[in-house]
């Protein structure tokens, strides 16, 4: 199995420590694995479902897996980008002074991450989900020597246990007839509405934290930083897509037919986790950051088309229920695509510059064009602009919210066209933020020393994301085809698909009729080029003056210096006043010398988290409170001990009697 | 023959808007001035200083990358498209499937990144200053006009404007929800394309300015272009309020000479009120504080959403 191929990576890696080359060798092969396991899954083989026992994991119980459609998607989705991030690392890595802390992991985790969508069983499942959690947690530990990565991986611990334990939990609900595991017998069990809905409420908690939904979404904006970027990518793109994966899994497939009030969870907290994610994003200074920040808004928009399809669903409007599905599968793999080649433009800006900041950039397309242009394309992607990728899923779950009306209750036709607004202000939340990082870092003028001298990275690195990129372009001209190729998956699991769409007129994609509403890609793009071309055409055949140069122009005066440009922090402060109040409490400081003082003024803001202030905040002086009562249990005399033991015992044997 | 005929009638749409776009803004200018007790320049002068500025010479600050040179021809090409695809004087024509109304706004997004981008290329404090107002506008404009579209769809059924068009044509009872997406459109027409009292298109005034900072170090060809591409914005918005609200007077989609005409002439009556009533409005109002603005398109964002719940409970309104 090639599971096992990425265990022997890793060991080998672990074996020949020191030798030279050995990081560029490791990623190599862990990328070549990668690819096979992306051919094999995208590789038609019909509709078969396999599965397998292996007599591994917990006696007498073994280890099941099965590859099915849904299975097929994501593997394809992990491997895929896990292969360009293995391709990056080879340049990328080669800045790496402490390689010994990323090689063994990196394997293990893109494995521990393909055997979650493998696993055909609870107890496996569970394994493998803790198995991506630890190995992610080394990873974000890699550059320990600074304070603030090591509170990263310790909150990221934190929230990856509370995931685990609700989801440990909803698996204690779902337990098949006679108390097993599999998933075969959870999903045949009958169980009764109420029941289903806690175990569903849990799971939201234990996928949702992993996945990055307000309020679990605190480890995130941590994490994302604190790891290289090779593997912020992975953790960014690809392992909160694995937590979806397990929403889906369980929520869709073995929990069995929906009702229809368990979409308001998802719809609700994916619409709050758009909004605060984009929000937060907009101001942040680190590009890491945006990106985490982005990657929560993101992780909300899907959910919201999860939601849609299971409220579709739950009412028999197969149809909807599809194209929402669509919509949701599409933005994992477009959010995937598009979210990892921000992360490698991110790290390749890192490496040139050494600047983690994008307040200290600027005018960097001048010195890397390349990583200039390919940030761009991915960045227009996100913004979710015609006639890219993320255009067409965004596109998709728009026509989603369109087919609302038709929900019978009322509850959740009220939810809808506020999903909806949240929905279309993130969209160009979205937008004005990729101008500012792009604009800020790309644009202007350089912002300090390390800026100007910034060069283009390495070409292992700029292929990573043309490979990603290509992809991102192809989906967004013939979107057709990506539908058409992810509908088994909508078919397993919803019961229906969107109409075949590559036999309409030039690969235009219509989900419902064309007479409701088409898209057609390819064709916006060539309409968009020919009408540029001609009026390029034309303008320099009629007009043909050739271009000077001069100094800019800044109010009569040359500009003397960088600073008076516009700053990262002033760009988005207009969007920071109007609407920043709904996600945090910004505080300015302004201290301004008095006439005839020479002190230096000072101006700061201080940007405090609701959800830390009003959530985490109670719970950890909670927590402190308790452990300061129970310290002195720390401090007992063996007798003392074994009287609690005792009492204890006791206590626990009152409860099974009751 | 007849799939000829119809790249024909796509093409004649494709440089009416053209042709059409700067005249408006002539009228606009016109208008204003009369109301003002003033003579006027003659409706042509928006085609005439494109011109003169696609003769002038170009100068670009020295430290200007790619962008700030091809942003134009983009932003330009963008709206153009979006421009050409909104049924004008006739509704069907052959390429209208290829983008309903989300595709419309969106490229229009497209062009407006572009453009935030190219103001801030430079690195002048003029171009941030526009390109962060800007994206705050738009980022409170476009959410507006999706609200617009989800109102509109619903009632129609449909999110091609051709559909919508002929929806509206055959049922004309009065909904309070299309009237709410009317209004709602209004303000973002007039913050989108950076009219009094949002922005002002004949000021140079640092404290006010939107539009303006952002293409300030832009001239000559580059200038005439981005200037020519809002000529176009304007005129696809009241384009679209057009073929949504007041679809009359659109030729099918295979119509003959005849209809044709007919169909420019009703276009071009209903720009010219159009453009009389929004010179009628600028006169009137005076220009906002910047932060007052999003207040003023929140209203549109507040009418849409009531709009869409009003549409979501019952069918009739």
């Amino acid at each position: 199995m090639a599971l096992v191929g990425y265990l022997i990576i890793s060991l080998a890696s672990l074996i020949y420590v020191g030798r030279a080359d050995l990081s560029k060798k490791v990623y190599a092969a862990t990328g070549a694995l990668c690819g096979f396991i992306f051919m094999t899954s995208v590789w038609p083989r019909g509709a078969e479902i396999l599965t397998i026992e292996l007599p591994l994991g917990v006696p007498w119980i073994g280890m099941h897996l099965r590859i099915d459609q849904l299975s097929t998607f994501f593997l394809a989705v992990i491997n895929l980008v896990s292969a360009a991030a293995s391709v990056y690392a080879i340049g990328y890595g080669a800045h790496e002074r402490h390689p010994m802390r990323i090689l063994p992991f990196f394997p293990l985790f893109i494995a521990a991450m393909n055997l979650v969508v493998l696993a055909d069983d609870a107890f496996t499942f569970l394994w493998a989900w803790e198995l991506m959690s630890v190995f992610s947690w080394a990873l974000v530990l890699t550059h320990d020597y600074a304070t603030e990565n090591r509170f990263a991986a310790y909150v990221y611990l934190l929230m990856a246990s509370f995931g685990s334990l609700m989801l440990l939990m909803a698996f204690g609900l779902l337990g098949g007839a006679d108390g097993t595991y599999q998933f075969s017998s959870i999903r045949g069990a009958s169980r009764d509405e109420w029941k289903a809905g806690v175990a569903l409420i849990l799971v939201i908690f234990g996928v949702g934290s992993k996945a990055g939904l307000v309020p679990m979404h605190i480890w995130l904006p941590l994490t994302d930083p604190a790891a290289p970027s090779h593997v912020a990518a992975l953790m960014s793109g690809v392992m909160k897509k694995v937590a979806i994966y397990g929403f889906i899994r369980i929520v869709f497939d073995l929990l069995g037919p929906p009702a229809y009030w368990w979409s308001i969870e998802p719809i609700t907290l994916g619409a709050v986790s758009a909004l605060v994610g984009v929000l937060f994003a907009i101001i942040q200074d680190e590009l890491k950051k945006v990106l985490a920040y982005g990657t929560i808004e993101n992780i909300g928009i899907i959910f919201i088309a999860l939601g849609l399809s299971l409220a579709f669903k739950a009412n028999g409007l197969t149809a909807a229920a599809a194209l929402s599905f669509t919509a949701a599968l599409l933005h994992i793999l477009n959010h995937a695509l598009f979210k990892a080649s921000l992360f490698f433009g991110a790290g390749a800006m890192i490496t040139a510059t050494g600047e983690r900041t994008i307040e200290r950039l600027g005018g960097l397309i001048k010195l890397m064009p390349k990583t200039a242009i390919l940030f761009l394309i991915a960045s227009l992607a996100i913004a979710a602009l015609p006639p890219l990728n993320g255009f067409v899923s965004e596109w998709l779950l728009l026509q989603g919210i369109l087919l609302t009306p038709a929900l019978p209750q009322w509850g959740l036709r009220l939810l809808a066209p506020v999903a909806g607004i949240v929905f279309a202000l993130r969209a160009a939340l979205g937008a004005a933020c990729y101008v500012r990082v792009y604009g800020i870092s790309f644009l202007g003028r350089a912002r300090s020393k390390s800026a100007e001298h910034a060069r283009e990275v390495d070409d292992w690195s700029l292929g990573a994301m043309l490979g990603l990129l290509i992809v991102c372009i192809s989906i967004g001209l013939v979107p057709g085809l990506m539908i058409d190729a992810i509908s088994p998956v909508t078919e397993s699991l919803v019961g229906g698909r969107l109409p075949a769409q590559h036999f309409s007129q030039w690969l235009t994609i219509a989900p419902i009729t064309e007479v409701r509403s088409s898209y057609n890609g390819f064709l916006v793009a060539l309409f968009v080029v020919i009408s540029g071309l001609t009026a390029y055409w034309i303008v320099h055949r009629l007009w043909p003056r050739p271009v000077r140069y001069a100094p800019a122009w800044d109010c009569g005066y040359v500009d003397p210096t960088p600073l008076s440009q516009y700053s990262a922090s002033s760009f988005a402060q207009p969007i920071r006043r109007a609407l920043g109040g709904v996600a945090y409490t910004a505080v300015e400081h302004l201290d301004m010398p008095k006439p005839g003082d020479v002190r230096v003024a000072k101006f700061g803001v201080e940007i405090k988290d609701r959800a830390m202030i009003y959530l985490y905040g109670p719970i950890c002086a909670a927590v402190l409170a308790a452990s300061n009562r129970l310290n002195g249990f720390n401090y007992l005399k063996i007798q003392e001990y074994l009287a609690v033991v005792f009492a204890a015992l006791i206590l626990l044997l009152l409860v099974v009697a009751i | 023959m007849s799939f000829l005929l119809d790249l024909l009638r796509q093409g004649i749409q494709w440089v009416l808007v053209l042709a059409l776009a700067p005249i408006l803004i002539g009228v606009i200018r016109k208008v204003k001035a009369r109301l003002l007790r003033r003579q006027g320049a003659s409706i042509l002068q928006p085609w005439r200083d494109i011109i003169r500025l696609f003769r002038k010479e170009v100068v670009i600050a020295d430290n200007a990358s790619w962008i700030y040179r091809f942003a134009p021809y983009i932003i330009f090409a963008m709206t153009w498209v979006a421009a050409s695809l909104v049924p004008t004087f006739a509704a069907g024509l052959i390429f209208s499937w290829s983008a309903d109304l989300i595709v419309i706004a969106s490229l229009l997004g497209g062009a407006r990144f572009f453009l935030a981008l190219a103001g801030m290329d430079i690195g002048t404090s003029f171009g941030g200053i526009g390109s962060s107002r800007e994206v705050m506008f738009g980022s409170l404009a476009e959410p507006a006009l999706i609200m617009i579209v989800f109102i509109v769809s619903l009632v129609a059924g449909s999110t091609q404007l051709t559909e919508i068009a002929s929806f509206m044509l055959s049922n004309t009872e009065l909904r309070v929800s299309i009237g709410f997406a009317l209004i709602a459109l209004v303000i973002v027409v007039i913050a989108e394309n950076g009219r009094i009292p949002v922005d002002n298109p004949a000021t140079h005034l640092e404290l006010t300015m939107v539009h303006e900072a952002m293409i300030l170090e832009y001239s000559g060809r580059h200038l005439a272009i981005i200037e020519l591409a809002s000529a176009l914005k304007l005129l696809l918005y009241i384009s679209i309020i057009a073929c949504v609200f007041f679809p009359w007077g659109l030729a099918p989609h295979d119509a003959s000479l005849s209809e044709m005409g007919r169909g420019v002439f009703f276009y071009i009556m209903k720009l010219s009120l159009s453009g009389f009533l929004l010179a009628l409005f600028e006169t009137s109002i005076a220009k906002m504080r910047v932060f007052v603005v999003p207040e003023f398109l929140g209203g549109a964002l507040i009418l849409g959403l009531l709009g869409t719940l009003l549409v979501f409970a019952t069918r009739s309104l």
